[in-house]
């Protein structure tokens, strides 16, 4: 048995020891891993996913127990204080001496911090782990309760300090992006896509200051501001130093290893030191004269001493390693690959500019024009992935290369197919997965589809950027082998949404038993449940109270549970339109029952905190005040929201808070794919925001114009015009009729956007149903959705009228007891969850 | 905040030392899940309806630590019969407690059977 000791549990270290494990030649060695962090290995490259949900669970690379598993000794909050060659032996901090054969230094690197007058200053901190961030959550915290206004910058615009830039705002502090260099990201992007980036971080809030050099940093014991020259001074109450990284090679120094002259331990291309059995890996390792701040490469190299170590000599570290990278910054697409600045004596590049839509690509091509050296792409990086592949193929361009970049309307094309790319190229460089290695697995049976191909490969499961790649790949590769490649519903049901809704319709399938029994197999799931109650909900318009055990939770208990397993209660408000006496009655019945309350985005209002057992006692209280279900828990119509309109406003074209409540009416308890929402504004001040909605109308002169297929929401999409200046009972005609399309045909959890993207023929497509009724369909979709409208009932009223569909609002079956586990702590005046952890 | 998946240990029948009674089965939703108490215990029973089956776990999800998993939608994957956690659709096996997407969560199932049409669930303590 042969002892290897891994000193460092970063990302490199730990994927050294994923690797190592995999090995069969693993079990002659016993790995022992030294972490100076308190806790197992963490995702460092989304660190700042830490500050949306705190959970440092969720970044972990792998649990505790998994080094348990694998037999892997962990030692973590103890460090690795000395190295003796001789004895081959390492010793902790806690003075505790180990024995080595091979010894495998991760020490990664530390934030390199300027040395600025006054850096020490309380209020200024450095971003690298998590400590760092829960130091600088405490810290946002006090500065916000004593000034809520306050300030924080960002000394560094690279790609961390941008980084960090986002984690500040998102503490709810004022962000301040400070940079040296004239331009943000001077490493990766030239300075005209650098002023696109800068544009776009600038219109969502971020202050950038370029060109500053930091003399000094002011304030007695906490800094109060940044000092740059005489009277050019920046107010801050925090500062974050983002000033790049330095390789902690303190160990290997003292040990006598080759070092670089600005630090990084020397190896050569088996990943070994000056020691022979040592290796140095990720960014402590200093290759080819240098150091590489990326995973991907620190991951290479994790592989080659892997394979060094258990004898497969002949995996090395290539000369030339790609640095090419893609991310989403704050929401921004930024991408380089190849050489993306490139001297104009060795070729032509070809730019595409947009600064109204915060776009910028550019491509390097060779002299000759045959092939691609590189590029940079801020904005829209979708292209990213094929244009990568063909720079590290050296596969051929099309005669006029700017049709690589274009967009399609402008000319350009897109590649041809996904299967055109050699087998070795590398579609996965997180886990070194190439093309071969994906089709290979479809090809020779291992796989059937995309979960085995990820289980097999791996592929897609670092950062997850290959995804679109990988699923063409399988697609296009189970395509080829006649293979039918077909969005079934789950494992049991082997039909579309579309399919199976045609098949309960024709058939009148009395209820989901029967639909399992008849078309599928199994005993269901959580995908094909909910799935199938709201193809009954459309087909006969029954309400969630019939089938309560094939509901989501929400629907099951007409009510949207929360973060402790309380529920939220949300009366419908049509058009957001309420007397005082309603919201009397709305506040009396939250103060009786303690309920914590807010208004929502569609102009309601949400009462959180009830427990299942008093959902129907105040659901009683609220219909006898003339309420009824918001169905705000169900994948339905959630509301229409309007604003004043020609009643109140003096800009207002038409009366929208009347049409809004009609509309909302109409709708209300209308089960679909996915939510809906509408808006109705009464001028082209658009103040309901209709365009962000599912369906929008806006008063014109002349009537209303109808816009289709928009949501808020993570990808936010505008409505687009279906057709203008319409009378009210235009707009509803059409309106029913794209609705019912929308039900008929959109792939469960599809909102109306993707869904219109994804239908053939498009806008102009849809318009020809809906407008010239091209299908000869209008006639029945409309019968549809009357007969739908009609048939509408207060679910909330129907269950507290029967006693046994009161049965299930209960939270034990054998005891009248109450969830004892719920826990409240004060928040401003209401309540909130007591958090577990 | 611990101690309150502690008290969650799963039990064999062999190792049953009291059969407590619950209720008669129309008591429990068919297809469904519903929750029981037994001293400070939450326990999910779960009523197969399709396949005759009963199966009972910890009401408490150890992802979050919110007590649910009576709630979630229940059914099988790969012909192992489960629950989907509400909250964050964790699937758990209601045979060994196992989390179906191979995380490191855990929950502990408790041996449940019918007699003259009450349920029972077995207990250690």
């Amino acid at each position: 048995m042969l002892n290897i000791i891994v000193v460092g549990n970063g990302m490199v270290g730990y994927k050294f020891c994923e690797k190592f494990v995999e090995k069969s030649e693993a079990k002659d060695f016993k790995i022992t891993v030294f972490g100076e962090e308190p806790r197992p290995a963490y995702d460092r490259v989304h660190l700042s996913e830490f500050f949306e949900n705190q959970d440092a669970k969720a970044l972990e690379m792998a649990p505790a127990a998994w080094y348990d598993d694998k037999g892997i000794n962990l030692v973590v909050g103890e460090r690795v204080a000395d190295i003796n060659r001789t004895s081959k032996t390492i010793t902790t901090v806690k003075d505790r001496v180990f024995s080595y054969d091979y010894l495998v230094l991760a020490t990664g690197s530390s934030p390199f911090v300027p040395p600025i007058k006054g850096v020490e200053k309380e209020g200024v901190f450095v971003y690298r782990t998590i400590e760092d961030l829960e130091g600088m959550l405490a810290y946002a915290a006090k500065l916000k309760t004593e000034k809520p206004d306050a300030r924080a910058a960002v000394l560094g615009g690279g790609l961390l300090g941008l980084e960090a830039g986002k984690a500040v705002m998102d503490m709810g502090l004022e962000p301040h992006i400070v940079e040296f260099a004239s331009k943000l990201m001077p490493r990766q992007l030239d300075s005209r896509s650098s002023q696109v980036l800068q544009l776009k971080l600038e219109s969502i809030g971020l202050n950038i200051h370029l060109s500053k050099a930091t003399n000094q940093i002011l304030g007695d014991k906490a800094i109060t501001g940044m000092e740059f020259g005489e009277d050019d001074i920046l107010d801050v109450d925090m500062l974050v130093v983002s000033a790049g990284i330095r390789p902690r090679d303190e160990l290997g120094k003292n040990c006598g290893l080759e070092v670089g002259v600005r630090g990084g331990i020397v190896v050569n291309n088996k990943m070994q030191t000056s020691d022979e059995n040592i290796y140095a890996i990720g960014e402590i390792a200093l290759y080819s004269q240098m150091i590489y701040g990326l995973v991907a490469p620190g991951y290479d190299m994790a592989s080659v001493a892997v394979d060094q170590i258990v004898g497969k000599t002949e995996s090395l570290m290539p000369d030339d390693i790609d640095m090419s990278t893609k991310l989403k910054l704050i929401g921004v697409d930024v991408a380089s690959f190849g050489e993306p600045f490139m001297p104009a004596a060795k070729g032509h590049s070809v730019i595409f500019e947009n600064k109204t839509q915060h776009l910028y690509k550019r491509i390097n091509v060779s002299l000759d024009g045959k092939s691609l050296l590189g590029g940079i792409l801020v904005g829209d990086a979708s292209d990213y992935n094929m244009l990568h592949q063909v720079y590290l193929n050296g596969m051929a361009i099309p005669e006029d290369p700017s049709q690589l970049i274009l967009p399609a309307s402008e000319g350009g094309s897109s590649f041809g197919s996904v299967l055109d790319l050699p087998d070795i190229a590398q579609v996965c460089s997180c886990e070194s997965v190439s093309k071969g290695d994906i089709c290979c697995s479809i090809t020779e049976g291992e796989s059937n589809n995309l979960g085995d191909v990820v289980t097999k490969t791996k592929a897609t499961t670092g950062c997850g950027g290959c995804k679109p790649m990988v699923v063409d790949l399988v697609n296009e590769t189970l395509k080829s082998l006649g293979k039918e490649v077909k969005e079934t519903i789950c494992e049991h049901f082997d039909f579309s949404r579309q399919e199976l809704y045609d098949l309960i319709k024709i058939n009148k399938v009395p209820d989901y038993q029967e639909a399992l029994n008849l078309f599928g197999e199994g005993h269901g799931c959580e995908t094909c449940k909910p799935l199938v109650a709201s193809i009954f909900a459309t087909v006969t318009m029954e309400t969630a109270n019939k089938q309560p055990a094939i509901q989501d939770t929400n629907d099951r208990f007409l009510a949207n549970i929360q973060r402790n397993g309380t529920y939220s209660v949300v009366p419908r408000v049509p058009g957001g339109e309420i007397t005082p006496d309603q919201l009397m009655t709305i506040g009396a019945v939250a103060k009786k029952y303690d309920l914590y309350t807010k208004i929502t985005g569609g102009q309601r209002i949400d009462l959180f905190g009830a427990q299942v057992h008093e959902l129907p006692l105040i659901w009683k209280e609220l219909i006898d005040a003339g309420f009824e279900s918001g169905h705000a828990y169900g994948k339905s119509l959630r509301t229409v929201k309007s604003c004043v309109g020609s009643t109140w406003c003096r800009y207002g074209m038409h009366e929208s808070v009347t049409f809004a409540i009609d509309i909302e009416k109409r709708y209300r308890g209308l089960r679909s794919p996915h939510k809906f929402k509408g808006g109705v504004s009464g001028c082209i001040r658009e103040c309901a925001e209709a365009r962000g909605k599912d369906f929008g109308l806006i008063a014109v002169e002349g009537g209303w114009n109808l816009y289709v297929c928009g949501n808020g929401g993570a990808t936010p999409k505008h409505a687009v015009l279906l057709a203008e200046q319409l009378d009210d009972e235009t707009v509803v005609k059409y309106l029913d009729r794209f609705l019912m399309y929308y039900i008929r045909t959109a792939g469960p959890l599809v909102r109306t956007a993707p869904w219109l993207d994804k239908l053939d023929g498009g806008l102009n497509y849809l318009k020809q149903v809906v407008i010239e009724d091209s299908l000869g369909i209008a006639d029945d979709l409309e019968q549809e959705m009357k007969g739908l409208i009609n048939k509408y009932e207060c679910e909330w009223k129907q269950a507290i009228e029967n006693p046994e569909m009161m049965k299930r609002f209960k939270h034990f079956v054998n005891s009248d007891d109450t969830d004892d586990n719920l826990k409240f702590v004060p928040m401003r005046e209401q309540k909130m969850p007591k958090a577990w952890s | 905040m611990e101690n309150i998946l502690e008290q969650y240990k799963s039990v064999t029948e062999n190792e049953v030392s009291t059969w407590f009674e619950v209720g008669v089965t129309a008591n429990f939703p068919e297809n469904s899940g519903a929750c029981i108490k037994y001293k400070t215990k939450q326990v999910a029973v779960y009523n197969f309806t399709r396949t005759g089956k009963w199966y009972a776990t910890q009401n408490l999800c150890p992802h979050k630590m919110e007590m649910v998993l009576s709630l979630g939608m229940i059914g099988d994957k790969d012909n192992i019969p489960k629950v989907a956690c509400p909250m964050h659709k964790k699937n758990f096996s209601l045979e060994d407690g196992s989390n179906l997407g191979g995380e490191d969560l855990k929950i502990a199932t408790y041996p449940v059977k019918i007699e003259n049409g009450n349920v029972y669930i077995g207990f250690t303590d």
